[in-house]
């Protein structure tokens, strides 16, 4: 820890534009940059650092004991995909924590206050600070690491509370800030306007009747509807995702889903949840105000990762209790979807593959013949909740070639992206490249031994930012949600047959 | 640097219980103060730690599942990886408590320079010495129970002569104290010759392990090499424990280098990163139980 810290470039976001703290209220607004002498703190920084870690230490049982019983014994080392991509030894998960650690000692417990360094004790000073900006926007909150740990010691936790430091300061990165305050003003993170959105979704629509020559109606805003259907933004602006939520909208027409959209409550995601609890409460609270104003009687979400933490873990504290909603029921099958009583939020993977388990979907995998396909659990989807059956078994329905990757790499013991908790910027794109190095690897393989062209997974961000490591490192190899699979060999009634 | 910092310190405590005693005689101080004071520390340290840790609320049911959750009646769900119930959350803790189930998912990850290209391959010894460690110390603790115990519970004599039934030489050989030595030995060792984890290790990671060798090892020289008069050892320890302290003339000067040690190691335990044994059950608690269960 005594190696200063550098800012190397490639590695880390621009600071936030001042506009964006200013909308939604947040302290010491100003132009910034990483790189400048002076971040501009306001004189009494540090006491408001210390003071936070103790409001933090008070509020959270968790950091608190992340704090005290880390005993160092290495078996976090290797598993951070940012450490294996870029051999820094303070991307080595239980460092990143002891950065946070050694200042906790000094100012909070009583060996460090003793024995200073002895104790592993450290001052907080600027140098300090900047360093933990640089390495807890190097963490991606994947959890990767707790699942090797014998206490249970979540890093993300750790970055959690860093994060919710920085934004104390007014020292969030650009790439986090600009979403909140878009989510906060228009209701999603790339600032969509409501009749964007709409002409967004009729442009799919189009394409879709040009290739299936059945005209799909949608509906916004519907009063009245049994399902509100929230999907991250990303799903409606950029490939492949379009090409996720045309199979969402497919497959909606298809079944005669009473559903609608909300230009309001119009993203799943949530990069509140990477500046601060506060702020990720605040950006939540829609889904439900939403579906209250609508009268729906359960919500149904998109791919998604990080939201589906949000939503599994977080929004029933935050939101709830969503007691204006009924416990979902699939008015397909009947299913009663259990494991969303309390959030009444059901994932569309969960949906999808009850459809297909009762026979409700006409399917032709062969259409999918082309590709050979292998599958990316996202961080959130594995280790926060454990939807790792259904996405395949929709694959395995939809496709005739699938193969999974090393056995070290899916399932809960998945590789991030390199890119997730809003580190999926452009400025940083080294550091990207370096933390989505394992994925890629593993895909990389799958692609030698079985020719898989197609990465598939449940995730927004993944849509975006693996597509930008697969050209990096495995060029030949696309990028889908799952359920553009599913769309791609859904056979719909009307002139669907035609269709190949 | 931290190792030998360590190092230094268990030996000064060393010399301090020769010189206390041998030099100064002060067997009341080393006999009788010193252990009382350390036992006061460790008991009200404890319970302050976890008093504090308490008083922070718990927001969040937020664990890291490792399997498949309980959604779909025909999925199979993870009933300890990903547990749906109060038993599955009690099963997925007393294997990570008694077992440590996490060390033994543990990998080895690494980097190969054709390609590059990442190879995995399964990594057991941290958690074969952690394990080794800990039973064995739990096991000497109970063995232990027989000096403080008139007449020795019935449990206590079964363990003690399971532990010797190899009844090599006389006093019997006891297995975990060897067993405990060679295991704090490898995570000394691993501690050395691992980059990564010499690079994350501090001072305070090598002095619960000097501290312990030097306990184990001043024990396994009282009972095999230097031997001590057991029955006036006894009547010490039992006087401890009754709160009717006495010092015995005639135990030798190893008995108090050991129980010096031992205090020292009491004494530091709540400051230390040793109370990840008082964490452990609320940390892993925290993060065993989901959401579904509650």
């Amino acid at each position: 820890m005594e190696v200063p810290v550098e800012f190397k470039p490639g590695t880390f976001c621009y600071g936030t534009r001042p506009k964006y703290l200013e909308e939604v209220g947040l302290p010491n607004p100003r132009e910034w940059s990483p790189l400048d002498e002076d971040w501009k703190l306001p004189a009494d920084w540090k006491d408001t650092v210390l003071a936070g870690i103790g409001e933090r230490l008070k509020k959270n049982r968790a950091f608190h004991l992340f704090m005290d019983i880390c005993v160092r014994c290495g078996a976090c080392a290797d598993k951070c995909h940012f450490f294996i991509g870029s051999g820094d030894p303070k991307n080595m998960p239980v460092l990143r924590a002891e950065l946070m650690r050694s200042v906790y000692r000094k100012y909070f417990s009583t060996g460090g206050k003793l024995f200073g360094n002895l104790a592993g004790a450290r001052e907080l000073t600027f140098e300090v600070f900047k360093e933990w900006w640089y390495y807890f926007y190097q963490c991606t909150e994947c959890r990767r690491c707790s699942v090797f740990c014998p206490y249970g010691i979540d890093t993300a936790e750790i970055t959690m509370m860093a994060r919710e430091l920085f934004n104390l300061l007014g020292c969030n990165t650009d790439w986090i800030a600009g979403p909140v305050a878009n989510c906060y003003r228009k209701g999603n993170h790339l600032g969509l306007e409501p009749h964007t959105i709409t002409s967004n979704i009729e442009f799919m629509l189009d394409d879709i009747e040009e290739i299936t020559g059945i005209k799909i109606e949608p509906t916004f805003n519907r009063k009245g509807a049994e399902i509100l259907f929230v999907t991250p933004s990303g799903d409606l602006f950029g490939d492949p995702g379009t090409y996720t939520c045309m199979g969402y909208l497919m497959l909606f027409h298809e079944l005669g889903l009473d559903y609608t959209w909300s230009t309001y409550a119009s993203e799943g995601g949530n990069f509140g949840f990477f500046t601060s609890m506060e702020m990720a409460k605040r950006l939540n609270y829609k889904i439900y105000a939403e579906a209250k104003r609508l009268g729906v009687k359960w919500i149904l979400g998109g791919e998604c990762g990080h939201m589906w933490r949000v939503v599994h873990q977080y929004m029933d504290t935050w939101n709830g209790p969503a007691d204006f909603l009924e416990e979902p029921v699939s008015p397909i099958t009947g299913t009663k979807f259990e494991n969303a009583k309390t959030t009444k939020m059901v994932h569309i993977a969960e949906f999808t593959a009850d459809l297909i388990k009762h026979g409700k979907l006409k399917l032709d995998p062969s259409r999918n013949d082309h590709l050979k396909v292998t599958y990316h659990d996202s961080c959130n989807t594995s280790r926060g909740m454990g939807i790792l059956e259904e996405p395949r078994y929709i694959i395995n329905n939809s496709c005739n070639n699938f193969h999974e990757m090393h056995e070290d790499t899916i399932r809960e013991k998945t590789f991030c992206c390199g890119s997730g908790t809003g580190l999926n910027a452009g400025e940083n794109m080294e550091l990207r490249m370096r933390g989505g190095l394992p994925r890629a690897n593993a895909v990389k393989h799958v692609r030698d031994k079985h020719g898989v062209n197609m990465l598939a997974n449940i995730c927004a961000i993944d849509r975006a930012t693996l597509s930008a490591l697969m050209q990096y490192w495995v060029p030949d190899v696309e990028v889908s949600g799952v359920h553009e699979l599913l769309g791609n060999a859904l056979v719909m009634t009307g002139r669907e047959g035609e269709r190949d | 640097m931290g190792a030998l910092l360590s190092f230094f310190v268990v030996i000064v405590l060393v010399l301090l219980a020769l010189a206390g005693i041998k030099g100064a005689g002060l067997y009341v101080l080393f006999g009788t103060v010193i252990p009382y004071a350390a036992v006061a520390t460790f008991i009200l340290g404890v319970i302050l730690r976890v008093i504090k840790w308490s008083r922070s609320p718990v927001p969040f049911h937020i664990p890291t599942t490792c399997g498949q959750e309980k959604s779909l009646p025909w999925i199979k769900y993870s009933k300890l990886e990903s547990p749906a119930g109060t038993l599955g959350v009690i099963g997925r803790m007393a294997l990570e408590v008694l077992l440590f189930r996490s060390l033994f998912r543990n990998l080895k990850t690494e980097l190969r320079n054709d390609g590059p290209r990442l190879a995995y391959g399964s990594n057991k010894w941290l958690w074969l010495g952690g394990l080794a460690f800990h039973w064995s110390m739990l096991i000497v603790i109970i063995r232990h129970l027989r000096f403080f115990t008139h007449p020795v519970p019935f449990l206590v004599k079964i363990i003690d002569s399971l532990d010797g039934f190899l009844q090599i030489g006389a006093p019997h050989l006891m297995i975990t104290g060897v067993v405990l030595l060679l295991a704090l030995t490898y995570l000394f060792l691993r501690r050395v010759f691992i980059p990564q984890v010499r690079y994350i290790s501090l001072p305070a990671d090598y002095l619960p392990l000097f501290l312990l060798m030097g306990i184990a090892t001043s024990g396994i020289l009282m009972r095999y090499f230097f031997k001590v008069d057991i029955i006036k050892v006894k009547e010490l320890t039992l006087g401890l424990a009754s709160l009717n302290p006495g010092i015995p003339s005639g135990i030798g000067v190893i008995f108090y280098i050991h129980l010096f040690l031992i205090s020292s190691l009491f004494a530091y335990f709540p400051f230390s990163k040793l109370m990840h044994m008082g964490g452990v059950f609320s940390s892993v608690l925290q993060e065993t139980w989901p959401i579904t269960a509650v």
